[in-house]
């Protein structure tokens, strides 16, 4: 063991990794400044009195605006970290006790390794199949609960290429502290190589092949008198259910529309879809989703 | 009715009288004692126990981290032992730590009552401990339980195959006790407060008593419902948390937190009403801001109930939601900076004497200080999410649960031991522990600060090689600390029979507690005390010892 | 209402007096104090499970709907009305018991006993039925008339259960209670100056009740609420 074993801060991989850092340095330097320099309320105590209420008031409202403000810096971070920029690159991964599962749109499959380009921001979708599980990334400074009843999405953009881990940071059994892999950061041409190697197909066609299998397209044409909805052009848009509520078709409505047809009719069909729950797997309905997401309407004229 | 007055008693020697401990003997004068002190020691008894058992669990662990493989334990015995540790000692040990061993031995004498209000019910509360202590402990034999103390759904309904019903089910009972003492102190500080003993006269503990009994009543029975859920799920394997069967396992976490957080402030209220006690006596002042003191307990009581989801930052709540509760974090940490200055203000310029008890409470204020102002990091958002779930957090909660909780506690039993026993504890070993517990503790978690920043996420049984120094680090310092809590046990019973004769004030300091015999008559006091001065009166004190020596 | 409190001397050796308070009226207040601090985690208690069963029926209007429409309106609305002249009956034996009169407080509380009795029957009765129709959650669970919903309208039936278990469970415990009131009743141990024990019962007794006012259109009234049908 050397000292250079010691560190201090784990790398900083990401765009918001210095941002992180510095709210932390602050908190760490101001609790350091305000241990030294304590305030000493040498005259203005007397022994036998009460407290001034000045003195009271100033220990009060002093420190509340600092805690204001590290509020606001904390809050606007969190934002940063919940905004998916709008070109990000879509990854999918499926917490399983005790391993990592991640698909790419093109079709590979990885377990508890990730492969991805640098420079280029990265959208994890995220579900579990069993427990709740956590996806950490402590070189971008960012982790997500990864849930078995819904998709929860992270992003990340890394800024330097290597090999950085990936933790599973809720506890979720025997091997929790097993669960762990690592994020391949590689230039974009070497990522397009890596990519190339695939050899199953996108994930769009895979879900389209399940979308056969499980007979979706009996009733889901792509005309507006069939028994489904039509699912063209759906992934993103407004849908009006039967009580005249709106939703908008985003992957947590696909997913519970797949698994429980009932929840959220849309408005003109009946209840006739059969439940899905316990019938797909996680990865088949990430490709599924990749399939309905693929389906864009052909560009017009 | 005559008023007897701190000055009198003072010199007076305790009378070779019967004493609470004489009074009769047996197993069952103690099994079937309705006498609130008596009721104390078999709590001060239980707990150790727990805390012994804890504490061997807390050190296989850090043996295990001393080298990054998983060598030691198998996974699914480490997992067992961190989960056992946390269910020990924050159920078993920490909830009922000050509050049912000093509370019930000291709050009563305080007030100047004869007893607690319900005296069976709070011996009904000791079994009650007793018997869910003994459930919940059954698992150990019968194969242990591997859920954290948290018990997350689905996890403990669907996946682990162990014997999570008894633990739940023992803390479910533990509850119960609690809720029932809760109950009795609150009713015993409204009802049996001695003749002058207004609200604004009631030592500073009281107060901070009374504000952990609305949370011990208000909090605990949402645990004990969602813990009846559970093992409702469990046993009959329907959906309440059960994603699959259309149950939301958040609303668990929701729940769990609700009773969970408040919780913490069951163990740090009275802590801080202890040091409030403590830095008064050793400093011979009036605690500076009494008011804002007391009501900075009830405060940090009300706010406790509002701020639950911040457990939960990467757990799945909305983004805005995540914003209320971030916020309302921070006002939480203004009543406890109100008391943090308060108390250092007292102690400045103070003539502090540094016996045992202020040491360990100079400790506490600093230990305390610190895990507060590490969760003004977890508070805010950004920071949380990087941090949370990981050795930070451990660290976090250690600083506010062991150097705050658990040092108040080491300081009241010193502080409190000559009148509970009649002896005087031996000061240069007390010293001695508290500096080992102080370095020992401070060597132990702060590397566990930088470790979760770096990037280890608790409860993880095997780790990174990178991680190795600060781990030995923190190994290293968990002998220390161990250490320093076991010379308390070999010299507080040591005391018991070789111990200098206490006298009934050995501390010189106020309160009614203090002018009682020790170890106090069975009834506390031969007659009922009439109070006429306000709590920590120190001045009116020395100047009427001045009196009486120019006398 | 408060005790008549006489002077220390008088009643320093009353049979009833515990040692710990310095009179009557201590011991009284004391006593009531406790119940109502009792009654509050008792609201928090419920309080947590009504809060999980607002938020499912929040998210499954449908199925709680029709988890409604297993119960039997009828059978719940004669419980309730039991129920309210039990209370009724209730404070008669606290007023009873402070007046003194012996054979009218033991009269009132068997009467009390009586009604939560007929309570607990039809309850039992409901059981029975809910248990024959299959609509016990678990392996045993049959109902199967909207397959899609079954499992929400089990999780209707898991808080069904629960909830009516729970205060069944606190009926069991009054009716114990009362058992033991009358026999100190009949005992003569109350009267103007020491009635506590009873008054406390009644409160306990009165909140019982008013969880079931709650429980009753929570439970079996929801499909006339007007939800919206999908």
């Amino acid at each position: 063991m050397m000292l250079t074993d010691f560190p201090l801060f784990p790398e900083q991989a990401s765009t918001v990794a210095h941002q992180v850092d510095a709210l932390y340095i602050m908190l760490t330097i101001v609790t350091g400044l305000a241990i030294v320099y304590r305030r000493r309320p040498d005259n203005e105590l007397d022994q036998e009195e009460e407290a001034p209420k000045a003195l009271e008031i100033a220990w009060i409202v002093i420190p509340f605006i600092f805690f204001m403000a590290t509020f606001v810096w904390g809050s606007w971070l969190y934002f940063e970290l919940a905004r998916v920029p709008d070109n990000a690159l879509d990854v999918y991964a499926t917490g399983k006790q005790w391993m990592w599962k991640f698909q790419h749109p093109s079709g590979q499959r990885e377990i508890n390794e990730l492969h991805v380009p640098v420079n280029r921001p990265i959208r994890v979708t995220m579900a579990s199949e069993d427990v709740i599980h956590s996806l950490f990334f402590p070189y971008f400074r960012t982790k997500a609960d990864v849930l078995p009843n819904r998709y929860r999405t992270l992003w990340f953009q890394a800024t330097k290429t290597g090999r950085f881990h990936i933790f599973c940071a809720e506890y979720c059994g025997t091997l929790h502290s097993g669960m762990i892999g690592w994020v391949e950061v590689m230039e974009p041409t070497d990522y397009q190589k890596w990519l190339a190697g695939g050899t199953e197909g996108s994930l769009a066609s895979q879900g389209e092949k399940l979308f056969q299998k499980y007979a979706c397209a009996t009733c889901h044409t792509n005309d507006a008198t069939a028994r489904g909805p039509v699912l063209l052009g759906l992934f993103g848009k407004t849908v009006t259910l039967s009580d005249n509520k709106t939703v908008v078709a985003d992957e947590n409505y696909i997913r519970e529309s797949i698994l429980n047809p009932q929840a959220k009719l849309v408005q003109g069909f009946g209840p006739i879809m059969p439940t899905f729950q316990g019938q797909v797997s996680e990865e088949d309905l990430l490709k599924l989703l990749a399939y309905i997401k693929s389906l864009t309407p052909p560009p017009k004229g | 009715m005559t008023s007897v007055t701190y000055h009198d008693v003072r010199f007076l020697e305790p009378a070779k009288t019967r004493n609470y401990l004489n009074v009769d003997y047996g197993a069952f004068s103690w099994l079937f004692t309705k006498d609130h002190k008596r009721i104390g020691i078999l709590y001060m008894f239980s707990i150790s126990i727990m805390f012994i058992l804890g504490g061997f669990f807390a050190m296989m662990m850090r043996l295990e981290l001393l080298t990054p493989e998983g060598d030691l334990l198998t996974s699914d015995t480490y997992n067992k032992f961190f989960t056992l540790h946390g269910i020990i000692m924050i159920f078993f040990f920490l909830i009922p730590s000050i509050p049912a061993v000093l509370g019930n031995f000291i709050l009563p004498i305080q007030l100047g009552a004869k007893d607690l209000a319900f005296p069976k019910l709070n011996l009904l509360s000791w079994y009650l401990y007793m018997i869910g202590a003994f459930v919940g402990l059954l698992v150990i034999i019968l194969g242990g339980v591997d859920t954290g103390w948290t018990f997350y759904t689905p996890f403990s309904t669907q996946y682990s195959n162990m014997h999570v019903f008894g633990t739940t089910f023992g803390a479910f009972i533990v509850g119960f006790s609690s809720i029932l003492t809760g109950l009795n102190f609150i009713v015993t500080i409204h009802r049996m407060r001695a003749p002058g003993l207004t609200w604004f006269r009631l030592p500073l503990f009281v107060w901070a008593m009374y504000a952990t009994s609305l949370v011990q009543l208000l909090a605990t029975p949402v645990l004990a419902i969602t813990l009846v859920m559970l093992m409702i799920e469990r046993v009959v394997h329907v959906g309440i948390f059960d994603p699959a069967l259309g149950g939301d396992p958040l609303l668990y976490q929701h729940m769990f937190w609700f009773y969970s957080h408040p919780a913490v402030y069951i163990m740090i209220l009275p802590a801080m009403g202890v040091a409030s006690e403590v830095v008064a006596a050793f400093t011979r002042k009036k605690i500076f801001g009494y008011k804002f003191v007391a009501f900075s307990s009830l405060a940090i009581a009300f706010l406790g109930f509002l701020v639950w989801a911040h457990h939960m930052f990467v757990a799945g709540i909305s983004v805005y939601s995540a914003m209320i509760f971030s916020f309302l974090s921070y006002f939480v940490a203004v009543p406890s900076a109100i008391k943090v200055f308060n108390w250092t203000a007292t102690l400045y310029k103070g003539s502090v004497s540094w016996q045992t008890p202020m040491l360990y409470i100079l400790g506490f204020i600093g230990l305390f200080t610190m895990g507060g102002v590490t969760g003004l990091f977890l508070a805010a958002l950004g920071l949380d999410v990087h941090v949370t779930d990981t050795y930070f957090v451990v660290a976090h909660f250690h600083y506010i649960m062991v150097g705050g909780a658990v040092m108040a506690y080491f300081a009241g039993i010193h502080y409190w031991w000559p009148k509970i026993t009649g002896r005087m504890y031996p000061e240069w070993w007390a010293r001695l522990s508290a500096l080992l517990v102080f370095a020992g503790f401070n060597l132990t978690f702060f590397p566990q600060f930088v470790l979760g920043y770096v990037g280890m996420p608790r409860r993880y049984h095997a780790y990174a090689p990178e991680f190795q120094v600060l781990n030995v680090m923190s190994t290293a310092g968990a002998s220390i600390l161990a250490l320093g809590y076991a010379l308390p046990l070999a010299y507080l019973l040591w005391s018991l029979r070789f111990g200098r004769k206490a006298g009934v004030n050995p501390w010189g300091a106020v309160g009614l507690e203090w002018t009682t015999n020790s170890p106090p008559p069975k009834d506390n006091f031969h007659e009922t005390p009439v109070v006429t001065w306000d709590a920590y009166d120190y001045p009116a004190m020395l100047k009427a010892m001045g009196e009486t020596q120019n006398v | 209402m408060t005790a008549v409190v006489h002077g220390d001397d008088e009643h320093a050796h009353h049979p009833f007096l515990q040692h710990q308070f310095e009179d009557l009226g201590q011991q009284h207040e004391a006593s009531i104090l406790g119940m109502w601090m009792f009654l509050s985690t008792e609201i928090l208690f419920f309080g947590g499970v009504l809060c999980a069963y607002w938020i499912y029926r929040v998210m499954y209007p449908q199925a709680w709907v029709l988890g409604g429409e297993q119960q039997n309106t009828l059978a719940g609305g004669i419980n309730t009305i039991v129920l309210i002249i039990s209370s009724l009956t209730m404070a008669l034996a606290v007023r009873n018991a402070q007046l003194g009169s012996r054979r009218a407080t033991v009269a009132m509380l068997i009467a009390t006993l009586f009604f939560g009795s007929v309570f607990l029957g039809v309850k039992g009765f409901e059981y029975t039925m809910h248990w024959r129709e299959g609509l016990f959650p678990g392996v045993h669970f049959t109902w199967h008339e909207v397959p899609e919903l079954a499992p929400k309208v089990q999780l209707f039936m898991v808080f069904y259960w629960g909830l009516t278990g729970l205060h069944a469970l606190h009926m069991v415990i009054g009716v114990g209670l009362l058992l033991w009131m009358i026999w100190r009743a009949w005992r003569g141990h109350f009267g103007p100056e020491y009635y506590g024990p009873v008054e406390v019962m009644g409160l306990y007794w009165h909140f019982v009740d008013i969880v079931w006012i709650f429980l009753f259109p929570f439970l079996y009234l929801i499909p006339h609420f007007g939800v919206h049908h999908g």
